[in-house]
């Protein structure tokens, strides 16, 4: 090979280069931590197929949306409520005819895998065998304001607010939970799913519990809306629903 | 301010208060065997003591929840042993703040204690003082200023601390709740004005506890 042909070879593949990496879209996606692994999942085949790059903000939800409203850079926020999508849509944040309620959930009561506590009921937290309960902050993180709702709804609240240990969202509780140093903790179906350290001690009845739904968005201030668009729908189809589903959620259609 | 607010506020000066306490009679000896004694390990005993000055705090805490966790060597023990829980409670908060401040106390009363004239002492020994003589009447009143200031320091250090207290104490309204995780969370939540007061009650303890240590240190410095 000549000295101008490895120039002209060298020249197309940077151009060939920066071609690609111009089609290849950064989506940034805002999602409530509960969905980490599944969406990590999700992602792994679509980054493949479609070369854009999807990048995660995990929190609590009430973080994320707070975060959206200081102007964080997200394209897609994936709530584990609606009342935080309402927040946005409300501010003009979100593109409301993007909106949809995807998932469903449940809550559990989880115990360390080691733990002899026996718990049938919502009643039986408040024995006092059971002197710690990690919850997501029930001021404000999702997991926290269902579980919440459902010990209002069973009239225990009153006696269980005082052992509760507020977390910044629902892996901490969940972690709490693991590392011993709660007793039990209320978290999601889900999240009970992925852990070995704990094991499920009662599963909360749908019927007591409140409709727990999780809310997708596009984000207004998007720099992306083409790539963003499009996972958001590839996290509407069939594919993405079955992973959902294989990790415990329920899908809301 | 609510009655909740206040309740943050009292909490978090009287535990860095007590934190300060706790600390003084270990830190102090342990400053003068640092500036007046030479004993095998010294140096590692001193690097351990400024680690949590320049580690990031949450892994401090991390250690710490390992430590003195259910699960945990020192915390098991206690749980099992007393049924006594450190994680998760007022206890976690007072075992964080001391943790973090404690290097601050040792440094500032150590370099005290090596400014004092060994010669002093001597003098007080032949003059038939015991050890504890010695220490209380030349020493101590000698490096009081480097001390006081430690104090006040460690106790300034001990009303931000947040990283460890995070990790440790959780963030539990009425129980665990500090100032400066109120005003974490209150920004989380968006609540801007009660994070705003709380910052303000924390500007003027911060300032109350400099320039009380200024006044002190003037003062001193006149005396001698």
């Amino acid at each position: 090979m000549k000295l101008h042909q490895l120039k002209s070879v060298f020249v197309s593949s940077l151009i060939l280069l920066v071609v690609v990496g111009a089609h290849a879209a950064e989506i940034t996606v805002f999602a409530a931590v509960s969905l980490t692994d599944s969406l990590k999942q999700i992602t792994a085949a679509y980054e493949e197929e479609s070369g854009d790059k999807i990048i995660f903000n995990f929190g609590a939800s009430s973080t994320l949306a707070r975060q959206i409203e200081e102007g964080a850079p997200a394209d897609i926020f994936f709530s584990a409520d609606e009342a935080k999508m309402d927040g946005l849509e409300k501010k003009d944040l979100i593109d409301a005819t993007t909106r949809k309620s995807r998932l469903g959930n449940s809550l559990v009561v989880v115990v360390a895998a080691d733990s002899v506590l026996q718990i049938q009921s919502a009643s039986d937290l408040t024995n006092g065998s059971v002197q710690k309960v990690a919850l997501a902050d029930p001021k404000a993180v999702p997991a926290g304001i269902y579980a919440k709702s459902w010990l209002e709804k069973q009239q225990v609240w009153l006696m269980i607010g005082p052992k509760v240990v507020p977390t910044e969202n629902v892996r901490a509780a969940l972690a709490a939970v693991e590392s011993g140093n709660v007793d039990a903790g209320v978290v999601y179906k889900t999240d009970a799913n992925i852990s070995k350290k704990v094991k499920v001690a009662y599963e909360v009845p749908v019927a007591d519990a409140p409709v727990i739904s999780y809310s997708m968005a596009f984000v207004k201030e998007s720099k992306q809306s083409d790539a963003a668009k499009k996972f958001l729908n590839y996290l509407d189809s069939k594919e993405a629903g079955d992973i959902f589903k294989k990790f415990g959620f329920s899908l809301r259609n | 301010m609510t009655s909740e607010e206040w309740q943050i506020v009292w909490f978090t000066a009287w535990v860095s208060a007590l934190s300060t306490l706790v600390i003084t009679p270990f830190g102090l000896a342990l400053a003068w065997a640092l500036a007046r004694r030479d004993w095998p390990g010294k140096s590692i005993i001193e690097t351990i003591i400024s680690l949590p000055l320049v580690m990031p705090p949450v892994a401090t805490g991390l250690i710490l929840l390992k430590l003195f966790g259910r699960r945990g060597a020192i915390g098991g023990f206690l749980h099992d042993k007393l049924d006594f829980d450190i994680i998760f409670t007022w206890r976690a908060v007072l075992l964080a703040l001391s943790v973090m401040s404690l290097p601050l106390l040792i440094r500032s009363a150590r370099i005290a204690f090596e400014e004092v004239n060994p010669r002093l002492e001597q003098i007080a020994r032949t003059l038939g003082a015991g050890n504890w003589r010695v220490f209380f009447t030349i020493t101590v009143p000698l490096a009081v200023r480097g001390i006081v200031a430690g104090m006040i320091l460690a106790f300034a250090r001990a009303l931000g601390e947040f990283g460890a207290t995070i990790m440790i104490a959780g963030n539990i309204p009425g129980k665990t709740s500090t100032i400066s995780l109120a005003i974490f969370q209150n920004v989380q939540l968006g609540e801007d004005a009660n994070a705003f007061r709380l910052l303000g009650v924390s500007v003027i303890l911060a300032f109350a506890a400099v320039w009380s240590s200024e006044w002190l240190l003037r003062k001193t410095r006149h005396r001698q």
